[in-house]
This record gives structure tokens, sequence and C-alpha cells, in this order.
């Protein structure tokens, strides 16, 4: 394979990891947005159980 | 229930994806000028559709919550403005990245690519307006009507290369650029993945949405006791 050929396959390469990276990334997003809401909305349920029981 | 059939989803899409590469590199011959970089397209021109899918669902969403009012609507339209924002943010990346190769720059100033990339920038500022705004409904409604506005970039982002002399290579699924059958067939075949992962994203999206407006309920609730 020629440098150029092996450049174009480089590149190719390139390409599809980043499309994949920044799919990922977005998912990584999601599931960290998840968790945040998900923590923040057992922690008031809390604090209204704890204000509501007094 | 629900997160089963998105989670397979997500997987079958994950699993056509990488059946799709395996034929794309395996399967089909290097395209005569470009070489191996020409693969791209079959990631470069799906995600652009699925984008600009996307912003069509944003759209008809913001027009649903202006007439009717229900939140619903602007957790569609939030839900598919950030997952068309993914796929636009691949399809600028993938494109740079072969136009590094094919015209020896990462980019220019060209009708079409600037015209996307304005489009990419004027939807991430709607995401930025809805940090800005605190209440929910007027959130809502301006987050709306920039939507709306937004979506008139779209068709000239498409239509660019026709209306200009442009650097960007011309159609190439119809009209005198279209591409070998094989080619094609490859394209759409990769869409399909991708039209699934953007529906699975939606999907979770518009979960958090609600989640969040639980959140802002529970808020309210523990501000008031």
């Amino acid at each position: 394979m020629g440098d150029a050929a092996a450049r174009n396959f480089q590149f190719l390469a390139y390409g599809l990891i980043a499309v994949w990276a920044i799919l990922a990334a977005y998912v990584l997003t999601l599931v960290s947005r998840e968790r945040k809401i998900q923590r923040e909305i057992e922690s008031l349920k809390r604090i209204l159980e704890d204000r509501g029981g007094r | 229930m629900r997160e089963k059939i998105l989670y397979a989803l997500g997987a079958l899409a994950a699993l056509l994806l990488a059946r799709n590469i395996w034929v794309m590199l395996t399967g089909l011959p290097d395209e005569a000028f470009q070489g191996a970089i020409f693969r791209i397209i079959f990631f470069h021109v799906p995600a652009a559709f699925t984008c600009f899918l996307c912003f069509f669902v944003a759209l008809v969403a913001s027009i649903s919550y202006l007439k009717s009012g229900k939140m619903q609507w602007d957790s569609l339209a939030v839900s598919a403005t950030e997952a068309g924002l993914a796929f636009g943010a691949a399809n600028l990346v993938s494109g740079m990245i072969w136009a590094r190769i094919i015209w020896g720059i990462w980019w220019t100033w060209d009708w079409r690519l600037t015209s996307m990339l304005v489009c990419w920038l004027l939807y991430a500022g709607y995401l930025v307006l809805r940090r800005a705004v605190e209440e929910p409904a007027q959130r809502a409604r301006l987050s709306a009507v920039l939507s709306i506005l937004s979506f008139a970039v779209v068709p000239f982002v498409f239509f660019s290369i026709k209306w200009f002399r442009t650097q960007h290579p011309q159609p190439v699924l119809y009209g005198e650029g279209k591409m070998d059958a094989a080619y094609r067939a490859m394209l759409y075949l990769n869409w399909v993945p991708l039209l699934m992962l953007a529906a699975v994203l939606i999907a979770i999206r518009i979960g958090q949405e609600n989640r969040r407006r639980e959140l802002d309920a529970l808020r309210r609730e523990a501000h008031s006791i």
C-alpha cells in the first residue's frame, strides 16, 4: 500500500472514530444527567419526608 | 418494558452499524478518484439527513406546543434538537476529515459548510436560551419560537449546493453526480441504524425531561413547606 493510500485509510479511521466518539459522548452526557436527576429527586423526596414527619 | 424496548433498539442499531462498517470495508470497492476515504460518505450524509429530520421533528413539536401549550411537545422539541445537534456535529466533523484528504484543507467558508455551521450554531443557541430562562412556560414559548425561526436555515443548507457555486460536491443520490447503486444502497442501509439510534436517544431524553419536571415540582413543594 502506498503512502497516499495508507494516509487515506488512516483518515477514514479518524472519520469513523470521530462519528462514534461524538455519539458516544452524547450518550455519556445523557447517562450522567440521568444519574444527577435521579440523585436530586431522591434527596428532595427524603427532605420532604423528613419535613412531613416532624 | 419501555426501557427494554429502547435498549433492544439501541443494541440492534449498534449491531447494524458494526455490520455495515464491516461490509463497507470488505465488500465495497474504493471509489476510483477518492480511494478509501470516500467511505466517510456512508456516515456523513446519513448523519446530515438524521440531523435535519430531528430538526423537522423539533419544528413540528414547537408549532404544536405554541398551539396547545402542552409541555410534552416542548419535551419532544428539546429532545429532538439535542439529538439533531449530535448528528449535526458528526456530519460536520466527518466532512472536515474528508476535506483534509480530498481538498487538502480542514475547512473552507463555502456556502454549504458555512450554512451548516450557522444552522448548528442556531440550534446550539436554542439550548443556551433554554438554560437562560427559569420559568418553564416562558422557556418553552421562547424556545419554540427560536426553533421555528431556526428551521428556516435547514432548506437553505440542503439546497445551497444547487443554488450557489460551491466547493462541496453536488448531490450524490440524484442528478448528474448520482453514485453507483451499490454505494447508494449502503448509504440508505447505514441511515436505518442512525435513525433507530436517534429514536432511542430522543425517547431517553424525553424521559429525562419528564423527570426534570417532577424534580421542579418537588423543589417547589420543598420551598413551600
